[in-house]
């Protein structure tokens, strides 16, 4: 039996009175919470993974359509900033050349990714408005589409890195199976600083901008160019920054390390913390987001 | 009782907010216009406008819906709401059913793709599996008629060869729901027709078909339930060709 019966129908009069149709048998259940609308959205983006797994491919794709190297000009011109910067600070900081070179393409390989994360997870609802406003998708699609690109891309870099350690016979052992949770935890973090930092800046346009000041700024206070040990004093300059944990907790395994606890702990509680302030802010103003961009 | 297919919308209310608006240039005495919505300012003094107001509409299985109205009277928000895009203000919606939006034909659509990628790519945004992507390939390329042009990127294409790719699959996915936004009459007239028959079949397969649209003919031949709104509210609701009539009154 149809909703509507078309028979029923009347044309108003122009008064502008609202109209619903005829004989309507039919309550519709209430809607869901915007608990369980939130959390089905979070959910439901990662399993449409088919999707966002091709449309990460095909941005690399896209961008390197025609050219003859494709997206390994991203590992090469990684290679060419190891090479020349590893060299150069090398000698400016008169340290060994076969200890500097991995540190800093680990470094620059990593910083890749979590900055990136970051500033790209500031526009990705606003890059996304001609999806959001058509198709009702989980809209933290849009998230692990940025994540999973940017993840991409980070494994073509790290190639670089893998070569320098092999140059410079690195064995980082069992310790840097460690990695493997540093990288997941990280890309955990990628997913709920997106679904934050791209909700607010949805609304306010000057986030971006201020993300990026702050990331350029970061770059330089976080240990990538320079070693932590040169910080006589390490309480506050490192310990307090957060950037700081994340690239331990991947780098130091690489490079045959075991990260200091202190960037566990600090890490698993960014993790918390952040997926706690994010699953609030969703939870209110997730469904703004399509009025905002 | 068993409802498959359909949406009901009861008191929907959008208003969306005006950020860029400089709220101090817009006169107290708010503006009632015969296009476009109600601008207003809520008790925090911020501008917004009202796109659509208390909206109540329901629709099932086999309806063919026109909604017609002027510039900026609610078309296209009211088909975003049907397609889940905007969870109103205030009010409350309810749909099931798959729903197939062909508001814009550049959805998923890129340009240095080629059709064939393209048809992937729209068919995923669309919820279909690769799968069953590649199962509806050769029907979706034998309705687009492209032939050899679907081994091309899209940039090669004209705008009405971009939609018929765009309409193909959209209408390929088997959608329950099949929002329009007047671009059918984008097509020549043999794909007009071409499209305007395989409407029918889908909603002849008890679908539900809402188009927007600005062109009265186009809509009394698809349509048989006329939606007319002015400024964000139902102006009337009934038999299309009574709803059309109306609309010309409106304009005189």
């Amino acid at each position: 039996m149809p909703v509507a019966n078309t028979d029923a129908r009347s044309v108003a009069s122009s008064d502008g009175a609202a109209e619903t149709s005829g004989n309507i048998a039919f309550t519709p259940p209430s809607p869901p919470s915007q608990a369980a609308l939130a959390f089905q959205d979070i959910i439901g983006g990662a399993c449409a993974f088919r999707l966002w797994g091709m449309l990460g491919w095909q941005d690399i794709r896209l961008r390197y359509r025609r050219s003859t190297f494709g997206p390994f000009w991203l590992t090469m011109s990684m290679g060419g900033l190891v090479g020349g910067l590893g060299v150069l600070y090398a000698e400016l900081f008169k340290v060994d050349v076969a200890d500097y070179l991995p540190f800093i393409a680990a470094g620059f390989v990593l910083w890749g990714l979590l900055s990136d994360l970051i500033s790209e997870g500031c526009t990705v609802f606003i890059d996304a408005e001609g999806i959001i406003k058509q198709v009702n998708l989980p809209l933290s699609v849009h998230v692990y589409h940025m994540a999973w690109r940017n993840f991409i891309i980070f494994a073509h870099n790290a190639i670089v890195f893998i070569a320098v350690a092999v140059l410079f016979s690195i064995q980082p052992g069992w310790a840097g199976l460690l990695f493997l949770p540093g990288l997941a935890l990280l890309c955990l973090n990628g997913v709920w600083i997106g679904l934050l930092l791209g909700l607010v800046s949805a609304r306010f346009r000057d986030v971006p901008q201020i993300v990026g000041s702050v990331m350029r700024i970061a770059f330089f206070l976080t240990p990538i160019i320079w070693k932590p040990e040169l910080v006589p004093d390490r309480a506050y300059l490192l310990d307090l920054n957060p950037f700081f944990h994340f690239m331990e907790l991947v780098r130091a395994p690489a490079l045959g390390q075991t990260p200091g606890l202190v960037s566990w702990l600090a890490v698993l509680g960014i993790t918390l913390g952040g997926w706690l302030v994010t699953l609030l802010m969703y939870r209110l103003y997730r469904w703004r987001i399509a009025y905002w961009i | 009782m068993n409802v498959e297919t359909g949406f009901q919308l009861t008191g929907v209310t959008i208003d969306f907010p005006v950020y860029s608006a400089d709220s101090r240039s817009l006169k107290n005495d708010l503006l009632r216009k015969s296009t476009g919505g109600r601008i207003a300012r809520n008790t925090e003094s911020r501008v917004s406008v009202r796109a659509l107001e208390d909206v109540n509409l329901t629709f099932g299985r086999g309806d063919r819906v026109g909604l017609i109205g002027a510039n900026g009277s609610g078309k296209t928000t009211l088909l975003r709401v049907f397609a889940g895009v905007y969870q109103p203000t205030l009010g409350r919606v309810w749909r099931r059913g798959r729903v197939s939006p062909l508001f814009d034909w550049s959805l998923g659509i890129d340009p240095g793709a080629t059709g064939y990628e393209n048809i992937m790519m729209r068919g995923k945004f669309l919820g279909l599996t690769p799968a069953e992507v590649r199962e509806r390939a050769g029907e979706i390329a034998a309705f687009t008629e492209l032939g050899d042009y679907l081994a091309m990127p899209v940039y090669t294409y004209s705008a009405g060869m971009k939609l018929r790719l765009a309409l193909a699959v959209g209408t390929c996915i088997e959608p329950e729901i099949l929002l329009m936004d007047e671009w059918i009459g984008l097509g020549d007239a043999a794909f007009v027709e071409k499209a305007e028959r395989r409407v029918d079949e889908f909603v002849n397969r008890a679908g539900i078909l809402v188009l927007a649209s600005h062109n009265p003919a186009l809509l009394e031949r698809n349509c048989t339930t006329g939606v007319l709104l002015d400024a964000g509210r139902v102006r009337a609701f009934g038999p299309i060709s009574e709803v059309l009539r109306e609309y010309g009154e409106m304009n005189h």
